[in-house]
């Protein structure tokens, strides 16, 4: 029923796309990161809780129709629903079933509830396309709650040595769901541009800690105060003003010392919306799928695996999907970063 | 046993410590780190520490293949991937350590019983060895593992020089840091000594063998102008062999390298000297293959120094002397604090009298260029490769011998390196910090219609470049072996390197010494690249008249 073509994830039956890399006339938008949700379709359709984020990104002016998660909708006798991917904020599952097969594209998923997105939820399929951004047995994250702990004890300690703590991660997601956890008695917290931005999109009901605008940082007033910021301010002269600050990255890639100590940054924290090892393995199994296709990450190691070990019909896909990459920015994040300096 | 040592778990405090280097960058921050492990530990791991900071290690007694199969069984995962997620890592401790299921209980183990343990399994039985290693695995927390694992692989590189170690210990133990420098010199068992025993011995020199710590140049950056007055000055060549010590004591010969490595058997051309030098004489100089009082290619050493067995041929086709610099110890007194003009004229002495009772003395003087003004300087430094050296050294003629490496009285002045332009044709994933980036990369040059492999090089890009390049690399990527990709033939790179000589063994008929990256010229088409036939003539060009 799908077939990856050049454009992306085609389903011919229902001429629709899914997360297409270029524009087409209609496209399913899993969730709203850049490789993801790209400019240009004539028509998008996403959950709910991604259009404020696609509109801010791809155009206040874009033709996009919200849909909840399990409200299924007919297209040329294709039945389309959306479900929980626990990746960010509005990412969904696409199922899509015709004539008794169904397949599910998964997009971007985690198995980890981090209390900011609904969870995610197993559904049960023929064909599963999945990610495999840490699609090896080396990748096994700790627990978030002992990461968050670990955030809350870095930002005391180095409040009470007289330091800043600036904290990395996307704009989009990352940036959500370290806030949420963070302990706002230790003391002020402040959000780069980008990250206000998309803050302000959010819906309501998921209730984060107070922040206020980097701008509104006064250096001589403050001091063991926290900041969130993106990838693309490491490096750059906006951090001078917080000094003396303690550099804090957040990503699935800090679980190597290589790229933690490539990175520069003081502190790594293992904190990913991406799925480990374990949970992709769980994810693929209870799916119930027999073929799976494996996109980007570590796509060939991580098929040959699922033929190897469950005896899966397991394949390789070339995409134009990134994952989660701390070595180059999500270019919408770099470019809203330099109009908000 | 102090309170201490009743609360804290050993093997954690060791890998503690370890994070705490790796994580900074700021030498203050690691003396910390190592002067708190100091005052937790008890003496017996605090000696270990010591030994593996400064890259003492003992023998390895376990293998690579037999660490990694254990793993393998306790994580339940195929062999091939191990050895994907090992490319990945680009670390085998590490790798080990992220693959095994998390450990169920928690015990102590101290550093001293964990290394002594590991050195007595030498002779056990591979079954002894793998309940040991795994038994330990399944007690010990994620950041102990890493260490453990690092103490078997004995690949024990953490960001912190010998220096800094001295540092830490002369602060902690509030002695002088040469006094420390060389204390730690030497031949000493962490297995048999506590750290007070070395620190504290009442006689340092009890210890025969013991070389003092080399004085090291740092590369001139000014102009030499800006040095002052040449006459303050003493101009050397700096030859390109093994910087040595040569030490005759208690009717014994001793050579140390550098890199504080005894190795005496090595060179039995000195044993003669043991007769011909006074007791108590400790020499610095530069090992060199010689022939008829000239200096040969540093290759001609090469294929003798990894040899156990030295035949007659083999001393016979790459005799070694030593290239005389500096004179540390005359009739068992300490010389480095006397001024670098009156060890030189002791020196002299010393060898000519050596000289007159033996006609075949395997020891030269490194001979003192007569320079008027820095020109004439400038000009016998870029005739360096002539004379098969690397450059000049610039030393001032007052200067005692210092220890380690320091600026101001001793420079190097090394020549600029060579290059070639080489076409990338093969590209593998690095190690350590450039894990899971492609970074190793295999060079060509043109033979007639072909690209033929000439060198490796892993250093030299900044790290943008090597995201730049690992990206271009993963889109053109034409074919796989394994860990290495082949790519189009497209990006040629400016490569600089020390020395060049045949070599039957590689395909491009050449071999590179030091080779590294000096530019990505993306100005050039593959077609610009050198050829062979450049590289042949080179070769010519450089030879010794």
């Amino acid at each position: 029923m799908l077939k990856f073509d050049r454009f992306g994830i085609f389903c011919e039956q229902a001429a629709v796309y899914i997360d297409p890399w270029k524009p087409v006339d209609k496209a399913i938008i899993t969730h709203a990161h850049s490789d993801h949700a790209r400019w240009g379709s004539r028509h998008y359709l996403a959950h709910h809780d991604s259009i404020p984020v696609l509109r801010l990104r791809l155009g206040a002016d874009i033709s996009v129709q919200g849909l909840s998660y399990n409200e299924p909708i007919m297209m040329n006798g294709v039945k389309i629903s959306l479900h929980p991917a626990g990746h960010i904020i509005g990412s969904a599952q696409v199922r899509l079933e015709y004539e008794g097969r169904v397949w599910v594209v998964s997009g971007d998923y985690k198995l980890q509830n981090d209390q900011v997105c609904v969870p995610f939820e197993i559904v049960k399929c023929d064909h599963f396309v999945t990610e495999s951004t840490f699609g090896l047995p080396i990748y096994n994250f700790p627990v978030p709650k002992i990461v968050h702990d670990d955030i809350n004890n870095w930002w005391k300690t180095n409040a009470e040595q007289g330091k800043n703590s600036v904290i990395i991660g996307y704009a989009l997601g990352k940036a959500q769901r370290i806030l949420k956890h963070l302990d706002p008695s230790i003391g002020g917290i402040y959000t780069h541009g980008a990250v206000a931005n998309i803050n302000l999109r959010m819906p309501e009901n998921i209730d984060l800690p107070e922040t206020k605008p980097a701008f509104d940082f006064i250096r001589k007033e403050t001091s063991g105060a926290l900041i969130i910021a993106p990838p693309s301010a490491i490096g750059t002269p906006w951090l001078k003003r917080f000094e003396p600050f303690s550099l804090g990255i957040c990503s699935g890639w800090m679980q190597l010392r290589g790229a933690r100590r490539r990175r520069g940054g003081d502190r790594g924290f293992v904190l990913s919306d991406h799925c480990d090892w374990s949970q992709l393995n769980i994810a693929v199994r209870e799916t119930g799928a027999e073929n799976i296709y494996v996109t980007h990450g570590y796509k060939s190691i991580y098929a040959k695996w699922l033929r190897d070990e469950y005896k899966l019909n397991a394949v390789e896909v070339d995409t134009l999907y990134e994952g989660e990459n701390i070595e180059e920015n999500k270019p919408e994040e770099n470019e809203q970063a330099e109009q908000l300096l | 046993m102090t309170l201490n040592e009743l609360v804290i778990f050993h093997m954690k405090a060791f890998a503690d410590l370890y994070t705490a280097i790796d994580e900074t960058t700021k030498t203050n921050a690691k003396v910390a780190a190592l002067m708190n492990y100091f005052s937790i530990v008890n003496e017996k791991d605090a000696i270990w520490c010591v030994a593996l900071l400064i890259g003492k290690k003992p023998k390895r007694t376990i293998k690579t293949a037999e660490l990694k199969s254990w793993c393998i069984e306790l994580a339940g995962i195929s062999e091939w991937l191990f050895e994907e997620s090992y490319n990945v890592v680009g670390d085998l401790a590490e790798t080990i350590t992220l693959i095994l299921p998390p450990s169920s209980q928690r015990k102590d183990f101290t550093l001293h019983q964990t290394m002594e343990t590991l050195m007595n399994l030498d002779k056990a039985e591979d079954l002894q060895k793998r309940m040991f290693v795994q038994n330990t695995w399944e007690q010990l927390s994620t950041s102990e593992r890493f260490v453990f694992n690092k103490l078997i692989t004995g690949s024990f590189r953490v960001g912190v020089s010998q220096q800094l170690v001295i540092k830490a210990l002369a602060k902690q133990y509030h002695l002088e840091e040469n006094v420390v420098s060389h204390r730690l010199t030497g031949k000493w068992n962490p297995a048999t000594i506590t750290l007070k025993e070395l620190l504290f011995a009442d006689n340092a020199n009890d210890d025969h063998s013991k070389p003092y710590p080399f004085y090291l140049a740092y590369q001139l950056e000014q102009l030499p102008e800006e040095l002052g007055d040449i006459n303050e000055w003493q101009i050397e060549r700096k030859y390109d062999g093994i910087r040595g010590q040569i030490i005759i004591r208690d009717k014994q010969l001793f050579v140390w390298s550098r890199g504080e490595e005894l190795i005496t058997e090595k060179f039995p051309e000195f044993n003669v000297l043991v007769s011909l030098l006074p007791e108590g004489t400790v020499i610095d100089g530069e090992i060199l293959p010689m022939k008829n009082g000239k200096p040969l290619p540093f290759h001609v050493m090469q294929t003798r120094i990894g040899r156990k067995n030295l035949t007659k041929k083999i001393l016979a086709d790459a005799p070694l002397m030593m290239m005389c610099y500096d004179l540390l110890e005359l009739n068992g007194i300490d010389q480095r604090n006397e001024k670098m003009e009156n060890r030189r004229k002791q020196l002299e002495k010393l060898l000519k009298d050596a000289a007159l009772n033996n006609s075949q003395l395997p020891l030269v003087i490194s001979p003192v260029l007569e320079c008027k003004d820095w020109e004439e300087t400038k000009k016998e430094r870029s005739r360096s490769r002539e004379y098969l050296c690397e450059g000049l050294m610039l030393k001032r003629k007052d200067s005692i011998y210092e220890v380690g490496r320091r600026k101001g009285n001793w420079w190097k002045w090394k020549v600029d390196a060579l290059t070639v332009d080489g076409v990338l044709i093969y590209a593998q994933k690095g190690h350590g910090r450039r894990a899971n980036l492609y970074t190793d990369y295999t060079f060509a040059i043109w033979d007639g219609e072909e690209l033929v492999p000439f060198t490796k090089a892993y250093s030299g890009l900044t790290d943008k470049e090597i995201l730049q390049v690992d990206n271009w690399i993963k889109k053109n990527t034409i074919d796989k072996f394994g860990p290495v990709r082949s790519v189009k033939a497209e990006q040629v790179f400016e490569i600089a390197f020390e020395g060049i000589q045949p070599s039957p063994r590689h395909k491009s008929g050449i071999a590179l010494r030091f080779p590294r990256i000096a530019r990505w010229r993306t100005d050039k088409s593959p077609n610009e690249a050198n050829t062979k036939e450049d590289l042949l003539q080179l070769i010519e060009s450089l030879k010794v008249r």
